[in-house]
C-alpha cells in the first residue's frame, strides 16, 4: 500500500530517501554499543561492569525492537513512505544486540561453560524464554539480505518476518520474569504499554487480533 | 569515628575491602528507588540527624533512645565483614559499630522475647521510592533471638572510619554477615522484641522466593539464578571469574551450631 505524504511532509520524505541516511541510521545505531565499549575500556560501568553491560545490551536489544515495530504505524500517520528502508536495518540492528547480551551472559555471567548455560536455559524460565526469543529472531536474522528477500519472495518474506511480533512478546516476558523476581516492574510496565499501542494500532487498522498476522 | 578492632571471632575477614567508592554508589536500598545507583543520588534528602530508634516489645525497660545514646551504649569496634548479596554479588566492608547484643543489657528482654524485628524508616518526604509499590512500607526485617543475640551481628553506624554515608543506611543499620544483604535493615528506627517473628518485607512481597532465614547458602539457588558463585565487586577486572560462595558466606565456623539439625533447603 502506497501512501502519498502530505504536502508539509513531502520535503521530510524527501530527506530521508538521500542514499546517506542509511549509514547515518547504522551509525546511530552503534552509538550505545561504541559507548559501552568505551566504558568497559574505560572503567566508567560503575561497580559491577559485567552486570551493566549484560544490562544495557539486553534493554538496547528491546528498545531497538520496539522501534522496528513503530515504523509502519510511523510511517503510516506521519505519511512518511520512505521510513520503511530503515526498518530492516532497525530490526538487524535488534539482532545484534541480542547478540551482544547473550555474548555478554554467557562470558561474564557463565565465564563460557557451555555445560552452566545448558542446565540454566532448563532449569530458569526467564531464560528459556529469553533463550527461545534468540532462536525465533534467527531464521529472520538469516533473512535480512536482499538476496533472501528476493529467494522468498515478498509475501513469504513478510510472512516469516510476522515473527516479529513472537518475538517481541518473548522480550517482554524474559524482561518481566527478571525484574519480577526484585519486584521491579515499573519499567517493563512502560514497555508493556508502548508495545500494546504498537500491537493495538495495528489490530485496529486491520480488524481483528488474527488479521494482523496477514500478509496482503 | 573513632573505633578499636574487635576481637570478636569471624569480625576480621582476610578477604581486601572493596573500594569506597563501591561500596558507596552500588546499592540496594529502595526507598531511594530500584536502581543501584539511585541511592547515592537521591539519599541526600534523609536527615540521619536528629534520630532516635524505638526499643520495645517484650522487654522490661522499652525505651525510646536517642541517637547519642544508642551510639554511647558499648565501644565502637571495626569490624571487616564479607557482604553477600542474594542478586549473586558480594563487597568486603569495614564498617564500625557493636555487638546488637550490647543492647540487650539496657533493654532487658523478658523470657517471651523469641524474635527481633527491625524496622526501616519509611518517611516518604525524605525517601522518594516509599511512593512506589514496589514493597509494602516500612521496611521489615526478622531475627531469631539467637541469631540477633550473636555476637557477629553487628549495629553499624560508620564504614572506612567515617559515619555511614545515607545510601548505606545512615545513621544506624543492621549487619547480618551470613545471610544475604537485604536482611540487615538500614536508617532502623524501631527494634521490636517479639515473642512471633514478624514477616519480613520480602518474604510478604514474594514467598516462593525469599525465606524468613535467607542464610548465604551456596547449595540452594534462588529460583531465578544460582547461589553457587558470586562476583566480588570490583576485583579482577570484566573478565575474572566468580568466585565460589561459602556456606554462611564463610561465617561456618561463628554461627553453624546456630542451625543444628536445621533443614536449610526446607528453611531457606
Amino acid at each position: 500500500m502506497s501512501v502519498m505524504p502530505a504536502p508539509a511532509l513531502s520535503f521530510l520524505n524527501a530527506w530521508l530517501v538521500r542514499p546517506w541516511m542509511k549509514p547515518l541510521l547504522w551509525a546511530v545505531c552503534a552509538v550505545p554499543a561504541v559507548a559501552l565499549l568505551i566504558g568497559a575500556v574505560v572503567g566508567s560501568l560503575g561497580a559491577n561492569p559485567a552486570e551493566k553491560l549484560i544490562r544495557e545490551t539486553g534493554e538496547w536489544a528491546l528498545r531497538w525492537l520496539w522501534l522496528t515495530l513503530a515504523i509502519t504505524p510511523l510511517r503510516e500517520l506521519a505519511s512518511l513512505p520512505a521510513l520503511v528502508r530503515f526498518r530492516r536495518t532497525l530490526g538487524v540492528t535488534t539482532f545484534v544486540y541480542a547478540v551482544l547480551h547473550l555474548l555478554s551472559y554467557a562470558g561474564f555471567d557463565k565465564g563460557w561453560v557451555l555445560d552452566d548455560i545448558v542446565r540454566d536455559v532448563f532449569k530458569r524460565n526467564f531464560i528459556l524464554v529469553g533463550m527461545l526469543g534468540f532462536v525465533v529472531m534467527l531464521p529472520l536474522a538469516l533473512t535480512s539480505f536482499n538476496a533472501a528477500v528476493r529467494a522468498l519472495g515478498g509475501r513469504r518474506w513478510q510472512w516469516l518476518h510476522r515473527l516479529t511480533y513472537v518475538v517481541a512478546m518473548l522480550g517482554l516476558l524474559h524482561f518481566y520474569l527478571k525484574k519480577a523476581a526484585k519486584n521491579d516492574t515499573d519499567e517493563v510496565l512502560v514497555y508493556a504499554v508502548i508495545l500494546a499501542v504498537l500491537f493495538g494500532w495495528r489490530v485496529m487498522r486491520r480488524g481483528g487480533i488474527l488479521a494482523m498476522w496477514r500478509v496482503r | 569515628l573513632p573505633a578499636t578492632r574487635s576481637a570478636v571471632p569471624g569480625a576480621l575477614v582476610m578477604d581486601k575491602p572493596t573500594s569506597y567508592e563501591d561500596i558507596t554508589s552500588y546499592n540496594n536500598f529502595y526507598e531511594f528507588g530500584t536502581d543501584k545507583g539511585d541511592p547515592a543520588e537521591h539519599a541526600h534528602t534523609l536527615k540521619p540527624r536528629p534520630w532516635s530508634v524505638l526499643v520495645d516489645g517484650e522487654v522490661g525497660k522499652p525505651q525510646r533512645l536517642t541517637l547519642e545514646d544508642l551510639m554511647r551504649a558499648a565501644p565502637m569496634e571495626e569490624r571487616i565483614y564479607r557482604l553477600r548479596c542474594v542478586e549473586g554479588w558480594s563487597m568486603v566492608i569495614p564498617w564500625i559499630g557493636f555487638s546488637l547484643s550490647a543492647l540487650a543489657g539496657r533493654v532487658e528482654p523478658t523470657s517471651r522475647a523469641k524474635y527481633v524485628s527491625f524496622y526501616t524508616l519509611a518517611d516518604a518526604k525524605q525517601m522518594p521510592g516509599v511512593q512506589s509499590r514496589v514493597l509494602d512500607w516500612p521496611y521489615v526485617e526478622s531475627l531469631r533471638i539467637d541469631e540477633a543475640m550473636h555476637p557477629l551481628t553487628l549495629l553499624a553506624f560508620g564504614l572506612y572510619g567515617e559515619v555511614l554515608p545515607n545510601q548505606n543506611g545512615a545513621p544506624v543499620r543492621l549487619v547480618v554477615p551470613w545471610k544475604y544483604g537485604f536482611k540487615s535493615a538500614k536508617s532502623i528506627v524501631r527494634i521490636q522484641f517479639t515473642e512471633k517473628p514478624a514477616t519480613p518485607s520480602w518474604v510478604k512481597a514474594n514467598p516462593q522466593e525469599y525465606g524468613f532465614y535467607s542464610n548465604v547458602n551456596p547449595r540452594v539457588d534462588h529460583p531465578r539464578w544460582s547461589q553457587a558463585t558470586e562476583r566480588r565487586i570490583g576485583e579482577g577486572g570484566l573478565f575474572a571469574p566468580r568466585k565460589p560462595t561459602l556456606m554462611f558466606n564463610g561465617y561456618e565456623a561463628q554461627v553453624g551450631q546456630l542451625y543444628a539439625g536445621l533443614d536449610l533447603k526446607k528453611n531457606y
